[in-house]
């Protein structure tokens, strides 16, 4: 399958062992993912104010990037990504005049259609069946939760699952071999930006996401949000309440883990190194 | 027969005031035609130095323009001004004192976060480089493709006076181009090698030699110099 793929900033930097676990991984699931010659910011965080069409340009222009790839799907790993593009896809396919008033200013671009899909790399994987992952080094003794956030799932339009209740990130662990437990704070925010201006709130959501998740018998928690991934794994070092340091990952640096890629899991750019976890398991080579 | 070669004039409005010029100068010719001089805001007239950049509207056009003046053609119903200067800021750094770490960009120009891709920059750039790509580039940390797509910036400020996000982008590019320049090249070999022998002295006896000589002595050496094939 071949399918454009946009990357996002922190993918190319802070996020990197997720694109690179993720390139890894779609290479041996025969995806071939387009990597776009152009793009820009996706807008981070879709802009609520109805009127204001000029934060919705980056994302639209993005998805006029894929139109002139000749695709009508396009691929994303980051939540915050997922749901800027997607939200703003939304909106313009509901939208008729506010897509023409924004294409009459793009007027050095093709017009947008509203032909363009956003699809979330778990819903591919999902489509290609979770069963039919080639599992060569099951998770076995690894107990995880997953933890979906907001972005991924809210609101309801855009969500890639059941908003309430998901499942599509446990259903893949559990393909993996790992034991998933279910947590009451899976879909809890993390504090989001408050991180650069309001620490003690992020520090607070991680305290009770994570001894949460440790009580219910977690020991990693699995994400798909690079803001998130820095939240509750950064953070833990700003903790003024006791915690046991607690994994995070990505979904794909396990899947990497669970078909037997182990070159570029880049373990090195955790706070919490996941490493001493997975070896004690029998998971690492 | 005079009427024949007479040359054709056109109507121009600089500052809003209506002119007659000939027709095929340039924006820059054409005003200073009317009179104007330019002290400021003139430079290479060659469209290499980036000091004319200019706006102006077409006849029946809503369009708004820039463009180098030194570069192009005055119209007849021409909308005409100059811009002497594009106030920027600039920010301050030692390069010896940088690294080219992703956010190094960002961190000097914090501004660059508030480009909402509304491409306005890449539609004034005279020199047609794709600016809001490399703002774009410099954003996400990537320093190599921020120098690239700006290599042939000229600095005409044109994109900084159009942003509505008030970036100025030709020093952003700038800055990348440094660090691109400094830390991400490979330093090239050859160019050491031939510095060491330089500093070695292995030219200063010849240099000697040829600083002793007369000026027709030099010349005869020039000429009958063995040319690479």
């Amino acid at each position: 399958m071949k399918i454009p793929y946009y990357p996002g900033c922190t993918l190319k930097t802070t996020a990197k062992p997720f694109e690179d676990t993720t390139k890894a991984v779609s290479e041996v699931l025969g995806i071939e993912l387009l990597e776009m010659p152009r793009w820009n910011c996706c807008g981070t965080v879709y802009s609520l104010a109805s009127d204001d069409l000029m934060h919705q340009l980056a994302p639209i222009r993005n998805l006029i990037r894929v139109q002139d790839m000749g695709y009508d799907r396009v691929t994303t790993l980051c939540s915050m990504c997922y749901n800027t593009l997607e939200q703003a896809n939304q909106l313009v396919k509901g939208d008729p005049e506010k897509l023409e008033k924004m294409n009459s200013f793009m007027d050095q671009e093709k017009d947008y259609t509203g032909g363009v899909t956003v699809v979330h790399y778990l819903t591919l994987l999902k489509e290609m069946g979770f069963d039919s992952l080639p599992v060569k080094n099951p998770l076995k003794g690894l107990t995880v939760v997953p933890y979906y956030g907001c972005l991924l799932l809210r609101p309801e339009e855009i969500s890639i699952d059941n908003p309430e209740r998901p499942t599509i990130m446990a259903e893949l662990l559990a393909a993996l071999g790992a034991t998933v437990v279910d947590h009451p704070y899976k879909l809890e925010c993390c504090g989001s930006y408050h991180t650069v201006d309001y620490k003690e709130v992020v520090c607070e959501k991680t305290y009770h996401i994570l001894s949460s998740a440790r009580k219910r018998g977690a020991e990693a928690v699995v994400l798909s949000c690079p803001l998130c991934e820095f939240n509750l794994d950064f953070r833990q070092k700003d903790l003024e309440q006791e915690l046991a340091p607690m994994p995070i990952l990505y979904f794909s640096q396990l899947l990497a883990v669970s078909l037997g890629l182990f070159d570029a899991l880049g373990f090195d750019q955790h706070y919490v190194d996941p490493e001493p976890l997975l070896k004690e398991k029998g998971l690492l080579r | 027969m005079t009427e024949d070669i007479k040359t054709r004039m056109i109507k121009v409005y600089i500052m809003g005031r209506e002119y007659e010029v000939p027709e095929g100068l340039t924006i820059m010719k054409a005003m200073e035609y009317a009179g104007y001089r330019f002290i400021r805001g003139a430079g290479c007239r060659a469209g290499f130095c980036g000091a004319c950049g200019t706006i102006f509207r077409k006849k029946d056009e809503y369009k708004f323009r820039t463009a180098l003046a030194c570069q192009t053609p005055a119209e007849d119903g021409m909308y005409l001004t100059e811009l002497p200067f594009v106030p920027a800021n600039k920010a301050e750094y030692e390069l010896e004192e940088l690294t080219s770490e992703p956010s190094i960009i960002v961190s000097l120009y914090p501004e660059i976060a508030r480009c909402v891709s509304c491409n306005t920059c890449t539609k004034a750039c005279p020199q047609d480089l794709q600016v809001m790509d490399y703002i774009q580039a410099s954003l996400r940390g990537d320093i190599n493709q921020a120098a690239e797509l700006s290599f042939d910036c000229l600095q005409c400020g044109l994109c900084a006076a159009r942003c509505p996000a008030d970036i100025v982008h030709y020093h952003v590019g700038q800055l990348a181009r440094r660090v691109y320049g400094k830390y991400v090249l490979p330093r090239s070999q050859h160019l050491k090698e031939r510095n060491d022998e330089i500093k070695a002295g292995a030219f200063d006896q010849e240099m000697e030699k040829l600083t002793a000589m007369g000026l027709e002595q030099l010349k005869k050496l020039y000429t009958e110099r063995d040319i690479e094939k």
